[in-house]
């Protein structure tokens, strides 16, 4: 008995479960929020700008999911920014100087913006201008922009700090400069932030793939498939591209976390690129390797005879957990060349006339839906895993600055976080999946859902209601379905 | 003027606007149980979707705010009250979800119902033994070895406090939002939370009156204290105020959460007096516990360019959104 209680994790790992859990559940949902944010202000600019309602359309029918995300995404983030302080108590007061003010420029840029517009972009349809709902629809796309931009500077400094001084052991700032535009930001911003467009292209194509396989709602599946398959394939190739700028420059800052990646465990020149392996970190090598002769070195050094640092280069106690490495990076690799497959393939049917028909282009897509998340996640796992021991690289020790708690008391709200956590995503699922099943309103229903809005909010008296504004849909929504259905006429 | 002094006065800021907009978002979650039917329940929560975030957003203001300026407070203050902390966010998932699931759902509503309003209760719940385990006995607490040392009567009684207080925050904005019989019975509700409110603040003063003694010499030993007897005296002028504006029979608008905010500022400003300048109380004060100078300028002057921007297009999205509910502004 007394055993299997010695052998319970100790507060330290359950911390640390516990942060990596609530942060990788977190992220799944900005990756799609940060992406969908960027399409509904695309459709509804050109919905301003063509007057084509087939737009407006799309707009309506994406907020919704948006909408659940986004709250789901709101409600994980909070819990993260306290964790920090409940779970990490060390942490905070040492490097709280650095990484505080970047946070705290995080919810004055971008939450509170997000925040105060979400709420127009979603319910304000009557309430104000179509100009001033577009406005706001753009403003929640810049905030998400925004925190990603605060977060990952703190995110990127902790891997490779700059512009600090440690005085008694607490890190003061010498430049904030420095410490936003740290060596790893630029890259890591860039890198995240087109995974996020491509996360969300993959829900849109394989979302309208589905409609178009089940042929329903066809005219709408088909603006959005064909414009999430352009997306695709221009930024699975960029992303690709600046990945590869990313390794560089891990190379170059955080040599051990390379050679775990890469599994490299001695210094080597013409470094094979193993494909599959299983590393072994007891005997320190590769069983069941399978490697092409000198292609990491080419890749990385960009030389067919260059140098990569082994694993050997340090203790194994200042290694990371190799095998979580290796292997995340190799899932996020996979599905980035599966993206380009899918963007390419695309291009292909487009070629041909089929893009609307091709059954296995329309099925791949479909099972591509939850490629960029898993993506996202995998390659978070390389960059967080990589870093241990560390959590300022080289500079400050995980297990030297977790609260002192008791283990009972973080047991349990780990097992609470699973436990919610988990019912909340089916929860989600379900949601989502019924909201896409149900599919988009048709376009005469699109526009008379403002209609009605409109002509019911009118009844109301205007003392009632002041904010009231004649925002003018009626008329010009009213001509565009005689335009349509004169149209629709003209096309029989 | 003196950081420390600047940033105590922001913390406090950003505590009380969080208190008195997410106040009144978290009442209406406590009072929903007390509402008839689901159309009043759907009612309720629609009146704060579009701002339930925005409010919310303060805690997270505050919470950076602490990190940035005293970071060796928010750790040891987050660390100590880990449970309560770990609590209280998981209670306000439950109730930020239910605000996108509830109107999407058919045959989950009612869950939904029950998520908003035991969310909301047991958030304000733990935001007031939060601030009873501060505000009480924070001082004798030496170890983290005890997990639930913040349980003390005391702690439980400024929890239900706060939950008093908050509904009535709650009522009073339904009151504004309502129409017809809901609009009555809130009112009528109101009232009776009024009491509860003025009976909970005696019952916590009193206590800390007679439990601390440092807090005791402030208040009733003079020069002091007669600085500091303007407080009550505006507790119980807006209490009559708020008191008759809800016995009368026409609609009152917005004044009655006028009032009721004013109680609770009253309140806060009281507590704030009894306890200055200690940040942990009886530990730490200000000037000890204040992080480097490059950090607090740093980001003092972002909060001096963006506050008033984020007041005003609150203040815009407020009024977008002025008026009675309508259950026809959707997406
Ligand atoms: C690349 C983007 C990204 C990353 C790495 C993170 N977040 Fe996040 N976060 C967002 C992008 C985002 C967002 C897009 O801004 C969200 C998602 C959905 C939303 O509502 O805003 C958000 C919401 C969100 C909120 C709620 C904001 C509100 O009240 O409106 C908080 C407090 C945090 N996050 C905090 C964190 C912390 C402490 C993180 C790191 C440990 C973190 N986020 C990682
Ligand atoms: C949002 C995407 C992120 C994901 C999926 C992620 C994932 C992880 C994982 C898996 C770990 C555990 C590593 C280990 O212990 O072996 C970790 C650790 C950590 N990360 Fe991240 N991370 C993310 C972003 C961030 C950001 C933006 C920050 C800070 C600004 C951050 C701060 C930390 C800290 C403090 C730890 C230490 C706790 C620990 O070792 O478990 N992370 N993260
Ligand atoms: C196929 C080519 C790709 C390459 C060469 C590549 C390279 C990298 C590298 C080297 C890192 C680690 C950086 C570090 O440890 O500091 C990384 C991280 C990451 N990767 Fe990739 N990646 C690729 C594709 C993708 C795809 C398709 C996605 C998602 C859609 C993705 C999402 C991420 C994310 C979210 C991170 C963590 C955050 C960051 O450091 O930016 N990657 N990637």
């Amino acid at each position: 008995m007394l055993d299997v209680i010695a052998s319970l994790p100790d507060s330290a790992m359950l911390s640390r479960i516990q942060f990596a859990f609530t942060v990788s559940y977190h992220i799944m949902f900005p990756t799609i929020t940060i992406g969908l944010s960027l399409y509904l202000a695309f459709m509804e600019g050109m919905w301003l700008k063509t007057k084509n309602p087939a737009y407006l359309q799309q707009v309506k029918f994406w907020m919704k999911p948006f909408a659940i995300t986004f709250g789901m995404g709101v409600v994980s983030g909070v819990v993260l920014s306290y964790e920090f302080g409940t779970n990490f108590s060390k942490f905070s007061e040492v490097v709280g100087p650095v990484l505080a003010p970047l946070l705290a420029y995080e919810v004055l840029t971008a939450f509170f913006l997000e925040a105060g517009f979400l709420g127009i972009m979603l319910f304000g349809w009557t309430r104000v201008s179509p100009k001033m709902h577009f406005a706001a629809t753009c403003t929640v796309a810049v905030g998400t922009v925004c925190s990603s931009f605060w977060i990952l500077a703190a995110n990127s400094w902790m891997h490779t700090p700059a512009g600090y001084e440690i005085i008694d052991g607490v890190f003061h700032v010498t430049s904030w400069m420095e410490v936003i535009f740290n060596p790893s930001f630029p890259y890591r911003l860039a890198h995240m932030l087109l995974a996020t467009f491509l996360s969300a292209s993959l829900l849109f194509a394989g979302v309208n793939a589905y409609y178009l396989l089940k042929k329903q709602h066809l005219e709408f599946a088909k603006i959005g498939f064909s414009t999430a398959m352009i997306a695709i394939v221009i930024l699975a190739p960029i992303q690709i591209l600046v990945g590869d700028f990313h390794g560089l420059n891990v190379a170059h800052n955080q040599p051990v976390k390379l050679a775990a990646m890469e599994a490299v465990w001695e210094t080597e020149k013409g470094a094979p690129l193993v494909l599959f392996a299983w590393p072994d970190e007891e005997a320190e090598e590769n069983k069941f390797e399978l490697s092409i002769p000198k292609a990491a070195s080419l890749l990385i050094t960009h030389e067919l005879d260059g140098e990569i640092p082994g694993l050997n280069e340090v203790e194994a106690k200042d290694r990371p957990p190799v095998p979580v490495v290796f292997y995340a990076f190799r899932i996020m690799l996979g599905l980035g060349g599966l993206m380009l497959l899918l963007g390419l393939a695309g291009l292909y049917a487009r070629k041909k006339g089929t893009l609307y028909e091709s059954k296995p282009l329309l099925l791949f897509s479909f099972a591509m839906i939850p490629a960029g998340v898993i993506a996202t996640l995998a390659g978070w796992y390389v960059v967080e895993v990589g870093r241990q021991p560390w959590l300022v690289q080289g500079l400050v020790r995980t297990v030297d600055v977790i609260s002192p708690l008791p283990a009972s008391s973080v047991a349990f709200t780990l097992a609470l976080f699973v436990t919610v956590y988990t019912t909340l995503f089916f929860t989600y699922l379900y949601f989502m999946r019924k909201l896409i099943l149900k599919g988009p309103m048709s376009i005469e229903e699109t526009l008379k859902s403002l209609e009605d809005e409109q002509s019911e909010d009118d009844d109301l008296p205007a003392t009632l209601n002041p904010a009231q504004v004649d925002v003018g849909y009626s008329q010009e929504l009213s001509e565009h379905l005689s335009n349509t259905r004169s149209a629709n006429k003209g096309e029989k | 003027m003196d950081i420390a002094l600047v940033y105590l006065l922001l913390i406090g800021f950003g505590i009380l606007v969080y208190v008195l907009l997410d106040g009144f978002s978290l009442g209406v979650g406590i009072i929903s149980p007390l509402l008839k039917n689901a159309e009043e329940k759907g009612i309720a929560m629609k009146s704060l979707s579009h701002i339930w975030d925005s409010n919310q957003t303060w805690l997270v203001f505050g919470g950076v705010v602490l990190f940035v300026a005293f970071p060796v407070v928010y750790a040891f203050v987050l660390s100590n009250l880990y449970l309560p902390i770990i609590l209280m966010l998981v209670a306000l998932i439950f109730r930020g979800v239910a605000f996108e699931f509830r109107f999407k759902a058919d045959d989950s509503q009612k869950w939904w119902d029950l998520s908003f309003a035991l969310g909301s209760i047991i958030a304000t719940f733990c935001q007031g033994v939060i601030l009873g385990a501060l505000v009480g006995d924070m001082s004798s607490q030496k170890t983290m070895d005890d997990p639930v040392d913040w349980l003390t009567s005391f702690s439980l009684l400024t929890g239900l406090a706060l939950v008093a207080g908050y509904s009535l925050l709650g009522a009073c904005w339904l009151v504004r939002k309502t129409e017809g019989a809901l609009h009555n019975q809130v009112k009528q509700l109101a009232k009776r939370l009024l009491l509860a409110m003025l009976g909970f603040l005696a019952v916590v003063s009193i206590w800390m009156l007679v439990e601390q003694p440092a807090i005791a010499e402030r208040w009733l030993v003079i020069p002091d204290s007669l600085l500091l007897i303007p407080l009550p005296m505006l507790t119980l002028f807006f209490a009559y105020k708020l008191w008759g504006l809800l016995k009368e029979d026409n609609d009152p608008g917005l004044k009655p959460l006028g009032y009721a905010m004013g109680l609770f500022m009253t309140a806060f400003g009281g507590l704030v007096a009894g306890v200055f300048p200690y940040i942990i109380p009886g530990r730490l004060t200000i000037w000890q516990a204040i992080a480097p100078d490059k950090s607090v300028y740093f980001t003092l002057v972002g909060i001096l360019i963006f506050i008033p921007v984020i007041i005003t297009y609150n203040i815009y999205s407020y009024r977008t959104f002025s008026g009675k509910t309508s259950m026809k502004d959707g997406y």
